[in-house]
């Protein structure tokens, strides 16, 4: 076995120990004792058992990836969201020992879940460095904007369990049905792993050439059935689906289709759950969160912001302009991925003076733990994925 | 101005919400609050406390957190809206005219509008710049007017605080103590955990980490030297930002750089062996094809000896010699160049041969450089080729006149007279690659292309900026001010004997909560403290009187 697939297997290991955890921690906040009985206490000490030893398997991932690689694995979209759903994870347990909350881990580990297997969607070779990533600021800037950004990722956690268990669901209001948007949210990521998965299964493959916007001749492979084609197209792999529409030159009709797929996955697996449950998927969760204390999931989400906010300014700031400086010659150049950095930044300075000078606590604080993380995730999808620029190295 | 006095006696500026000496509320809303409002102690703030020339009304408008907010906000969606369509330092067009047509070409109608709304240049327009200079005013005016008062009443903070300020705590106890000298034995714990305790006759007062209330206020002096030396760059002379191309074998003098010269040996560019890339990389290459590893220019950086004349390019010392590689700029007296552009095999040389269009026979070679041809070339043998024009990147011909695009030798064509013994006269003609002209008619000899000699070409990049440590200095401070106000909390724990001798316990802490409590706990337990409750956190009061009633 090489190291690249023992480090693959690693990987899967500490996804499999994350989806156990999960249940553990379920295991925990279920029933009518309060969180610190005894039993209660035994469930939430086994999970965070599991969660630690897949922890491990996660980080004995990383650093025989690295080995192999040569160079930190955070160079490509896979391996950068992979690291992101470890370093959640590894907040979450820093959070977990100073307040020892099993219901964050309820949540905190199933949103780690999805992070990683999102992540496993994007081609998994190892890349070799292009001469603009051959610097040890690669490994310094990268992870530490990482972790700022995981744990901040745990305060919209915290303020997801507070929403759950403080907004009636039962209720037609603007609350309830925001809060099932963002479980909406969630299930269409999952919408976007099973099409992924299911094509990839299928090993779809469909060649077209097509003339790009500046009226050259290029070629595209597409791994779901096309639905919509690039301008232009001509198919060159016989006996594939013919695309339902042409797109301009602007729109890559390829992401366009892949996006589709997700969202028509996305729509059918939550139209099936909310069939088989027969209410808000937020109603079904919102016993889960029950158990959690208002105000300590409020603190938690306030502390870990606190705690993040440094380490993402150094890191997707500060860091990220000396590297700037260093590789392109100028410390900031209102390219996407820095401008984002710069909203996210902002967006938390905003959510610090709210909550310390016009006293927005509770829901409210909560709410903007979570759009927050909105802003976190749409830095890592969409800037890098339907924006170009000089970050889209995926 | 009507100074408030508490019913203690002191005297508080108007605006005051708690008593600066005691704590009690002094406002109507301060007395309806079951829990005080501890922001800023309750001190006067100037934007509070005067509202009456224009002066206080902008110092008031720019000393709110909520126009501070708003001001963030505005500058996000701004941001946000500038990442939509790539912004014109991204497009690769230069003129105005060729700018507007790419938006409209490339992204339709959506692309003029966004382009005529000045949109595409967003960052530079005067009204985000303005936005940036509001937020700098903002932090100016909203610190000073906190942290004065703030700094001062916490400076003389009294130790025995009214009984009306203890219960609007948040934590908060009142009651018997069982034990016996229960304020010593609180000091004592306290100091063990670290507290600063302060006694006066039957009180007690315990704090710890007061620096970390100044932390935001350090930040926002790191952020507004970092704003001030962004606005030095806008000034002429604090920095550089020049492009220089050079080619393989040339020396050129650096731009903007009095008397350095930069002699390029060579351009290298390096990719990734599929071949020897080991397994690791291997399934990568495969799939996305050629992969560079190594972009680089390896330089001589000269200086003019202080003696030489101006224009004077000879004895030029030497002073280092480098690789440029991309994250590995050239650094010297201040300067970074760096590896920024490329271009392959720019045609260097073109070898000729001046032979007889009948007999094929030679009369001997020439080699033109293309960057600096000279007017003739001698054969030897009683023949030349004298260069009566010459055209480095022909485009074709106006009116019979040959054309060219730029000065780069990418097309080269030469209109040049062939001399021989047997044609003393000359013969014209015009030759370029794979053609030949002959304007005057038919001719005896002809220039025949043989081959050309080609060369790398380096675009770097040269910047200086004087900046960049004012820069540095407003992130380090920021770094410290924000690590100073995340990391450390500010607690006080005050502990009262009230007349009635019951004890009276009160605790805050800015931030978390959590430990504060904790530390409580301690200190309740080692000094038989009455228990405290906190008064926010109504479900584990629940939680607790549940406990009691199933137990």
């Amino acid at each position: 076995m090489t190291l690249v697939s023992i480090s693959g297997n690693l990987l899967f290991v500490a996804f499999i120990c994350y989806l156990i955890a999960t249940l553990f921690f379920g295991g925990a906040v279920k029933g009518s004792k309060p969180e610190t009985s005894d039993s209660e206490k035994r469930w939430g000490r086994i999970g965070i058992i599991v969660t630690i030893v897949g922890f491990i398997a996660n980080l004995a991932y990383f650093i025989t990836r690295w080995i192999a690689a040569g160079h930190a694995p955070v160079s490509n979209l896979f391996e950068f969201t992979t690291a992101f759903g470890m370093m959640v994870v590894g907040a979450f347990i820093l959070i977990y020992f100073i307040y020892r909350t099993p219901s964050l881990g309820l949540f905190a580990l199933p949103i780690a879940i999805i992070i990683i297997g999102f992540a496993s969607m994007f081609p998994r070779d190892i890349n070799p460095l292009i001469p603009a990533l051959k610097s040890y600021w690669l490994t310094v800037h990268v992870i530490t904007a990482a972790l700022g950004e995981a744990i901040l990722a745990i305060s919209a956690v915290a303020g997801l369990i507070y929403l759950l268990k403080n907004v009636d669901v039962t209720k037609r209001s603007k609350q309830s049905f925001w809060l099932e948007a963002v479980m909406f949210t969630l299930v269409l990521t999952l919408g976007f792993v099973a099409s992924t998965t299911t094509f990839s299964v299928m090993d779809y493959e469909a060649k077209f050439s097509y003339v790009d916007k500046e009226q050259k001749d290029q070629e595209i492979t597409y791994n779901t059935p096309p639905i919509f084609g690039m301008n232009e197209y001509k198919a060159l792999t016989p006996g594939t689906m013919t695309p339902l529409a042409e797109m301009p030159p602007l729109v890559n009709a390829k992401k366009l289709t892949t996006v589709t797929w997700s969202l028509l996955f996305g729509v059918v697996l939550y139209g099936l759950i909310r069939l088989i449950i027969r209410k808000p998927i937020a109603a079904v969760l919102k016993p889960f969160a029950q158990k959690a204390n208002s105000q300590l999931m409020d603190e938690i989400g306030y502390r870990a912001v606190s705690i993040g906010f440094p380490v993402f300014t150094l890191g997707a700031l500060i860091f990220a302009m000396i590297w700037a400086q260093e590789a392109w010659s100028r410390f900031w150049g209102w390219d996407p991925k820095e401008v984002w950095a710069l909203i996210t930044w902002l967006f938390y300075a905003a959510f610090l003076h709210l909550r310390l000078s016009r006293g927005w606590h509770g829901e409210k604080s909560a709410w903007l733990a979570v759009i927050g993380f909105i802003i976190i995730m749409f830095n890592l999808i969409a800037v890098n994925l339907i924006i170009a620029g000089l970050h889209s190295y995926a | 101005m009507n100074n408030i006095i508490c019913a203690c006696g002191h005297e508080n500026p108007e605006g005051t919400v708690l008593c600066g000496n005691c704590g009690r509320p002094l406002t109507k809303e301060a007395k309806d609050l079951k829990l005080a409002d501890m922001r800023y102690e309750g001190s006067a703030r100037r934007s509070q406390t005067y509202n009456k020339s224009i002066i206080d009304k902008i110092w008031n408008f720019f000393s709110s957190v909520k126009i501070g907010v708003t001001i963030i906000i505005m500058i996000l969606v701004a941001a946000a809206i500038g990442t939509i369509l790539p912004q014109v330092l991204y497009v690769p067009a230069s003129t105005e005219a060729d700018i507007a047509a790419y938006y409209e070409r490339v992204y339709g109608t959506f692309g003029k509008i966004y382009y005529e709304l000045g949109l595409s240049d967003l960052y530079g327009s005067w009204w985000f710049q303005t936005l940036i200079g509001m937020l700098g005013i903002s932090l100016i005016v909203a610190s000073l007017d906190r942290f004065i008062p703030l700094y001062n009443s916490l400076k003389k903070q009294r130790t025995r605080r009214h009984e009306s300020f203890m219960k609007r705590q948040r934590l908060f106890a009142l009651g018997e103590s069982v034990g016996q000298e229960t304020l010593t034995k609180s000091e004592a714990k306290l100091k063990e955990l670290r507290y600063d305790v302060k006694r006066e006759d039957g009180a007690l007062l315990a704090e710890k980490g007061r620096f970390s209330r100044w932390g935001p206020y350090v930040n926002h002096v790191g952020l507004i030297i970092f704003l001030f030396g962004v606005m030095l760059r806008a000034l002429p002379g604090f920095y550089v930002d020049e492009t220089m191309w050079i080619r393989e074998g040339e020396t050129r003098a650096i731009p903007e750089a009095p008397g350095y010269y930069l002699e390029s040996k060579d351009f290298i560019l390096e990719t990734y062996d599929k071949e020897q890339a080991d397994e690791v990389f291997g399934d990568a290459i495969e799939r996305v094809g050629t992969i560079a590893s190594n972009y680089q220019t390896d330089v001589v950086l000269y200086k003019k000896p202080e003696s030489a004349l101006p224009g004077q390019t000879e004895n030029l010392e030497e002073v280092k010699k480098e690789s440029i590689q991309v994250n590995k700029p050239l650094k010297f007296d201040g300067f970074a160049v760096y590896q920024m552009d490329f271009r392959l095999d720019e045609l260097k040389t073109m070898h000729f041969v001046l032979s007889n269009k009948a007999t094929g026979e030679s009369l001997g070679d020439l080699a033109i450089d293309l960057v600096n041809p000279e007017t003739t070339y001698d054969l030897g043998n009683g023949s030349s080729v004298k260069l009566l024009g010459y055209y480095p990147d022909f485009s074709g011909f106006e009116n019979g006149e040959p054309q060219t695009k730029s000065p780069v030798p990418n097309n080269p064509a030469f209109l040049v007279r062939m001399t021989t013994p047997e044609t003393p006269k000359g013969e014209t003609s015009f030759v370029a690659i794979k053609q030949t002209v002959e304007p005057l008619g038919e001719n005896a000899y002809k220039l025949e292309f043989q081959n050309v000699d080609t060369r790398d070409v380096s675009g770097l990049t040269i910047r200086k900026d004087k900046t960049l440590w004012i820069l540095a200095l407003g992130g380090l401070i920021f770094m410290i001010g924000v690590a100073q106000g995340s990391y450390f909390n500010h607690r006080r724990i005050w502990i009262h004997e009230t007349k009635d001798g019951q004890f009276a316990v009160a605790a805050h802490t800015n931030k978390n909560w959590f430990a504060i409590k904790k530390e409580l706990d301690q200190v309740t337990e080692a000094a038989q403290l009455p228990l405290y409750k906190d008064q926010q956190d109504s479900e584990s009061q629940e939680l607790k009187k549940d406990g009691e009633k199933s137990s």
